[in-house]
């Protein structure tokens, strides 16, 4: 039998488990992360003045009774869905041509943003990765709602705002990816003196492309779900609908419009998980 | 050398010159519809009157505007986008913790011996569809429909969150309460522990860093989808934004999103930071 190494401390009855941890430790970093947690959540509630009362009174209950209730009986007039046909398939079109726009121009920036081996000074690198930073950090909606000025309502604002914030994501994605290439074809090219360019095309590119394939698939799924809702800020498609028809409080043209996005987010989830199925075939 | 070897021809040089060919025509056909459906005209951006509009806009730009009462007033909402965010996921945790709890196979006292009975079989698959429902619709438009019930401000912001969030939290917490080891939990229900018993002695220690890192990312995004949130009217940053923007004061909206980086980095690193300490 061994005496307790400290005498004064509390010991537990079977000294295999010992006592559970003190409520709150001064030393005890999840005590504190819990304590700022709790402080910032009632300073939240505290400084929002959420207004309760409004969203409990009869008023409001009503308003949601009748919402819901015409939501649930959605409008399939053959003239509304022709309409919702078009918008549906301008999304669609609006989230390709944006990933599309995205690829590129990332992989433009990811270039000079990447430093491939030991030689290479990579002098552009800094600059490179701001701008992506500065691309990606902008929501697609806020670049919607900056490009409507120079290029007006429609789905042309809203694809290319789909395009720069993407072309961040996807351009330190592929800024890694070319990094991260294993350098071994690469190294026997350049030992060799061929070019920069040719390395990449011949050497890398073929490398790491499932990779930058999987990335676009991914990011494309995203995209069509900012497109849907681009049109609310006037970037065309289903938002810009869904927007018109909420405004005019016709909520079972709503809940169709609702039932289109739902349906062409489920529609490219499942073309997304196709084609990476067929490419890592 | 080259006298010996003569320079191969193109096509052996690139033996797959066929195919890229053949697939970059495929790429312009396929991609002629598209530029046709999103009225693709990059030389509207060239227009005189749109350069001189955006020129001016533009130009307003430097320097941003940093006058002290504006700067207040940037203060002000900066810090109810990030309330919104946390009182948004708040809430969220009071619908998900629940609706996990119920919806987790993990909890299951009927699969411990073959198959799960029927009746909690149909609770947790109508569980897993509320879930869904939750989250497929997009913040922007639970706060569109919120605006219209409670009127312009945070209120609606929150709540679109909260719902959202609810879908995305609750799923994802099923999926990492599921794909645990069961050992313990089940050895305590075998041996007579209630539900939640098993959940806070055997799936919670388990799992609770990943349960908390996910809830830091998340409270992340939602900084995010709050500071775009205001574009509807649901306040904070993106309602400031907005009115920046309609009234073409481009020195505002410069310091407006110059904040929005800002927040978006510290949020981000913050996160990052949380989430490698719990790790």
């Amino acid at each position: 039998m061994t005496a307790p190494s400290k005498p004064t401390a509390k010991v537990s009855a079977n000294e295999a488990y010992g006592l559970p941890p003190k409520l709150f430790d001064a030393r005890c970093k999840a005590c504190w992360f819990v304590f700022g947690l709790i402080l910032l959540t009632i300073a939240s509630f505290w400084t929002l003045n959420l207004q309760w009362a409004q969203l409990f009174s009869y008023e409001s209950v009503k308003l949601m009774g009748k919402f819901i209730g015409e939501l649930m009986s959605p409008d399939f007039s053959s003239k509304f869905v022709a309409k919702l046909w078009i918008a549906s398939l301008e999304t669609l079109a609006m989230s390709l041509l944006g990933t599309i726009i995205a690829v590129v121009l990332g992989l433009l920036i990811a270039l000079p943003a990447s430093k491939t081996h030991e030689g290479d000074m990579a002098y552009f690198k800094g600059p490179a990765r701001l701008l992506l930073n500065a691309l990606r950090s902008i929501p697609e909606l806020v670049w919607a709602a900056l490009l409507l000025i120079a290029a007006g309502l429609g789905p042309f604002a809203g694809t290319l705002a789909l395009g720069l914030h993407t072309a961040g994501v996807l351009g330190r994605l592929f800024a890694e990816s070319i990094e991260n290439a294993p350098p071994g074809a690469a190294f026997s090219l350049r030992t060799r003196g061929v070019g920069e360019g040719r390395i990449f095309w011949y050497a890398t590119l073929p490398q790491i492309i499932p990779q930058l394939m999987s990335y676009t698939l991914y990011r494309w799924e995203n995209n069509i779900r900012a497109a849907a809702v681009l049109g609310v800020v006037g970037g065309g498609g289903l938002g810009q609908m869904l927007a018109f028809h909420m405004g005019l409080f016709q909520m079972s043209k709503t809940s169709t419009i609702l039932l289109a996005m739902l349906a062409l987010v489920a529609l490219v989830d499942a073309l997304s998980y196709a084609s990476r199925k067929w490419l890592v075939r | 050398m080259s006298a010996v070897l003569p320079l191969p021809s193109t096509a052996q040089r690139d033996p797959a010159w066929q195919g890229r060919v053949f697939w970059l025509v495929a790429a312009v056909v396929l991609l002629w519809p598209l530029l046709v459906i999103t009225e693709f005209k990059p030389w509207l951006l060239w227009h005189p009157d749109s350069r001189k509009v955006m020129g001016n806009f533009l130009s307003d730009f430097f320097p941003p505007a940093h006058d002290a009462e504006f700067l207040l007033l940037i203060a002000k909402e900066t810090w109810r986008t990030v309330a919104m965010a946390t009182a948004g996921i708040a809430l969220a945790l009071v619908l998900a913790i629940p609706l996990t709890l119920l919806g987790t196979s993990a909890l299951s006292v009927s699969q411990l011996s073959g198959k799960m009975a029927w009746m909690p079989s149909v609770l947790r698959q109508t569980i897993r569809w509320l879930l869904i429902v939750l989250r497929s619709v997009p913040e922007l438009v639970w706060a569109l429909v919120f605006v219209r019930v409670v009127g312009l401000g945070p209120t609606a912001g929150v709540l679109a969150i909260a719902l959202t969030y609810a879908g995305m939290l609750g799923k994802v917490y099923t999926e990492i309460l599921e794909s645990g080891e069961a050992h313990a939990t089940q050895s305590l229900m075998r041996n007579g522990s209630g539900r939640l018993q098993a959940f806070s002695y055997g799936l919670l220690p388990q799992n609770a860093a990943e349960l908390t890192s996910y809830t830091v990312y998340r409270w992340e995004c939602a900084i995010r989808s709050s500071a775009v949130l205001g574009f509807v009217g649901a306040g904070g940053l993106g309602q400031q934004l907005d009115n920046s923007m309609k009234m073409f004061k481009g020195s505002e909206v410069a310091t407006l999103l110059l904040v929005f980086m800002l927040l978006v980095w510290l949020a981000d690193k913050t996160s990052t930071w949380l989430r490698k300490q719990l790790g």
